[in-house]
């Protein structure tokens, strides 16, 4: 083969590489971003239930039982609907939320003693869920649109070749500087999130594990750990029977749902 | 009261050996403490009583339809009106594609506000249960709900009328004479059998939650005449008139803000009056980088009544503490303060979880330079300490 050609060959093949040196690493993070965004969209409804495992410092555990109802919103946050269980003193109690990108979320919230429906901040975006380590944002829909992304290198954790992407809250009331997510290269799941405090100092770490596929394309992970570093508590999140496709409408997410719930 | 309780167990019995329904509920031991020895001879200083809220729930298709039974029954050792039982709920509830009916004894809480609930008129308050009137009494009705973009419509028929509740001779705190809730006279021809109607709309857009009410029915709020009992002790006698009431309330929801309000127009024996509660609650959310939240709020209370009315030209301020720990510990401060003179109501309120499955309550009130025109000043040595202890399962 002439020399020549074979040259011209190797640089038109090696174009395309050329073209992703290119790329910033804020585009790539965000490129990142959106893949996974685009491999998690389309699910349109889910459900599932929870149970959370809050362990403080000295390991004394107490439980929570939670079942959850999401409904994927196409251009914009999805709305959510929580129901607890247990503990038995806020048996009944449910929040209902309309996650936005662009302005703050709607929140509601059922107190069954009282069968009241109080509309609620959403500024507690930074304070604890159920008193656990995880925080209302760390479990509310993930939007490409809340954060600004940049990817730092390429990493192998637990034997799986992972993307490491750190994103920054554009939202108000975040709690966090900065979260850096070691995201599998191959299927598009988080791994691991170290999330730093606003002091810039690491304050959290979050582990998912057992991921499960659903209707051959949506991971999930099984079990969730949540460890904080500053006060040594931890939560786990044991997610099951988790239902996709079902039939559920905006009527399963208004403010009559809220109160039905029982 | 208990019969009805009785029936329905009865009736509930085979459904639920046959059925997947849930049990739930409550047991609550609680202890009462006055400051003061009461003004009338026949009270106590200490009061103990102890009180079952179970709860049977069950659900079809998927939650398309569902009925709740939730009995109360509480027992004083020392006042015999407060050893009292309820059907707080017995609902069956079907769910249509943009529609829900609701049929039975319920409870409905309308509003907005923290310090009194003016816009809230479908249920009885239970006086019985806490001199604060969050407790409410079941009321039979059948209930509408229409959905749609433009709001939740809910329309209510409520059949049947219940009585407001009173201390007896030996409760606290209560009127200087007692009431007498068996003479009671109406203003209706049809009296306690007078079925009343409600409707309100109520929407959700942006950051404002709106709600508009109209109610036409007997009103829940007594006039009290003193007269005699049938053995001719001198005695309150309640006289239920019936009222129209239109009413409005509204949150904004900013940030950290809320901004609230809830005003009536109420006709009722000849009169119309106006009232309104008006204020904001404001957050700090994570004080001093811990979880806790701490609340601000203040609400003004007006009522064209003046004295006829408890609250008339007041002010609320108070605070809410969330400790957002495992053990859900809160904490609820405030005083209600009488513009025009000295009065001042202080009141705590906390709670905190222990283990899974038990609940500590704590509450206090104390009044304090009440005038002798208010009509809490029968109340003005009644400052009390309340402890409970929950254990829900």
């Amino acid at each position: 083969m002439n020399k020549r050609i074979l040259a011209l060959t190797l640089w038109f093949a090696a174009l395309p590489l050329l073209n992703a040196q290119a790329q910033t690493a804020e585009e790539k993070g965000l490129q990142i971003a959106q893949e996974a965004d685009v491999r998690d969209t389309g699910w349109k409804s889910q459900s599932s239930t929870m149970k959370m495992i809050l362990r403080n410092a000295e390991g004394r555990e107490s439980t929570r039982a939670i079942r959850s109802k999401t409904l994927e919103v196409s251009g914009d946050g999805d709305k959510a609907l929580s129901i607890f269980d247990t503990p038995p003193d806020v048996k009944g109690t449910a929040f209902l939320s309309y996650t936005h990108v662009q302005k703050a979320d709607e929140q509601w919230l059922y107190l069954p003693a009282l069968k009241r429906v109080k509309r609620i901040s959403s500024n507690n975006k930074s304070g604890p869920f159920m008193g656990s380590e995880f925080a209302y944002e760390d479990i509310s829909s993930q939007e490409v649109g809340k954060y600004t992304y940049k990817w730092l290198r390429d990493e192998k954790i637990e034997n799986r070749d992972c993307f490491v992407v750190e994103r920054v809250p554009t939202y108000k009331h975040s709690g966090y500087t900065r979260l850096i997510t070691w995201m599998d290269k191959q299927t598009y799941r988080p791994l691991k999130i170290d999330f730093y405090d606003r002091k810039n100092e690491l304050m959290k770490t979050l582990t998912q594990h057992e991921f499960k596929q659903y209707l051959d394309k949506y991971w999930r992970p099984s079990r969730m750990e949540m460890k904080n570093h500053v006060t040594n508590k931890s939560t786990t999140l044991l997610w099951e029977n988790f239902q996709f496709g079902i039939n559920l409408s905006d009527k399963d997410f208004d403010r009559n749902a809220l109160k039905r719930i029982r | 009261m208990f019969r009805p309780i009785l029936i329905s167990l009865l009736l509930l019995f085979p459904l639920t050996a046959l059925s997947d329904g849930r049990w739930s509920g409550n047991v609550e031991t609680q202890f009462r403490y006055f400051q003061h020895p009461g003004l009338y001879a026949e009270q106590q200083q200490s009061y103990a009583s102890i009180a079952v809220e179970p709860q049977y729930t069950q659900q079809w298709d998927n939650g398309k339809y569902s009925f709740g039974f939730t009995p109360f029954v509480r027992y004083d050792r020392h006042d015999e009106e407060r050893s009292h039982a309820d059907v707080r709920e017995l609902t069956w509830l079907g769910v249509y594609a943009d529609w829900e009916l609701r049929v039975g004894i319920r409870k409905v809480f309308w509003g907005v506000t923290e310090s009194q609930h003016l816009v809230d008129v479908i249920n009885q308050t239970d006086f019985l249960e806490n001199p604060d009137g969050e407790d409410k009494l079941g009321q039979p009705m059948i209930n509408a709900s229409f959905v749609s973009d433009l709001g939740i419509v809910d329309v209510y028929v409520l059949t049947g009328f219940r009585q407001r509740t009173f201390a007896a001779k030996d409760g606290r705190p209560r009127t200087p004479v007692v009431v007498d809730t068996s003479g009671s006279t109406y203003e209706s021809s049809q009296e306690d059998r007078h079925v009343d109607y409600a409707v309100r709309w109520h929407h959700s857009v942006d950051v404002w939650d709106i709600g508009l009410s109209q109610f036409y029915g007997t009103n829940r709020e007594p006039t009290l005449t003193p007269g005699l009992n049938p053995q001719g002790e001198p005695v309150l006698i309640p006289h239920y008139a019936l009222m129209s009431q239109t009413g409005m309330d509204v949150q904004a929801t900013m940030d950290n803000w809320l901004l609230k309000l809830e005003w009536i127009s109420r006709d009722s024996t000849n009169r119309r009056h106006t009232a309104l509660t008006g204020g904001f609650e404001y957050t700090f959310v994570g004080i001093l980088e811990s979880a806790v939240d701490v609340g601000v709020i203040s609400e003004y209370l007006f009522d064209d009544r003046g004295d006829a009315a408890v609250f008339n030209n007041h002010l609320m301020v108070g605070s809410r503490i969330a400790f957002n720990d495992a053990q859900s510990t809160d904490l609820l401060a405030g005083v209600i303060l009488d513009l025009d003179n000295k009065g001042r109501m202080f009141s705590l309120e906390g709670s905190r979880r222990l283990g899974d499955s038990w609940k500590l309550n704590l509450e206090a009130r104390v009044f304090s330079g009440l005038d002798v025109r208010s009509l809490l000043y029968p109340w003005r040595d009644d400052d009390f300490l309340q402890l409970s202890l929950g254990w829900f399962f």
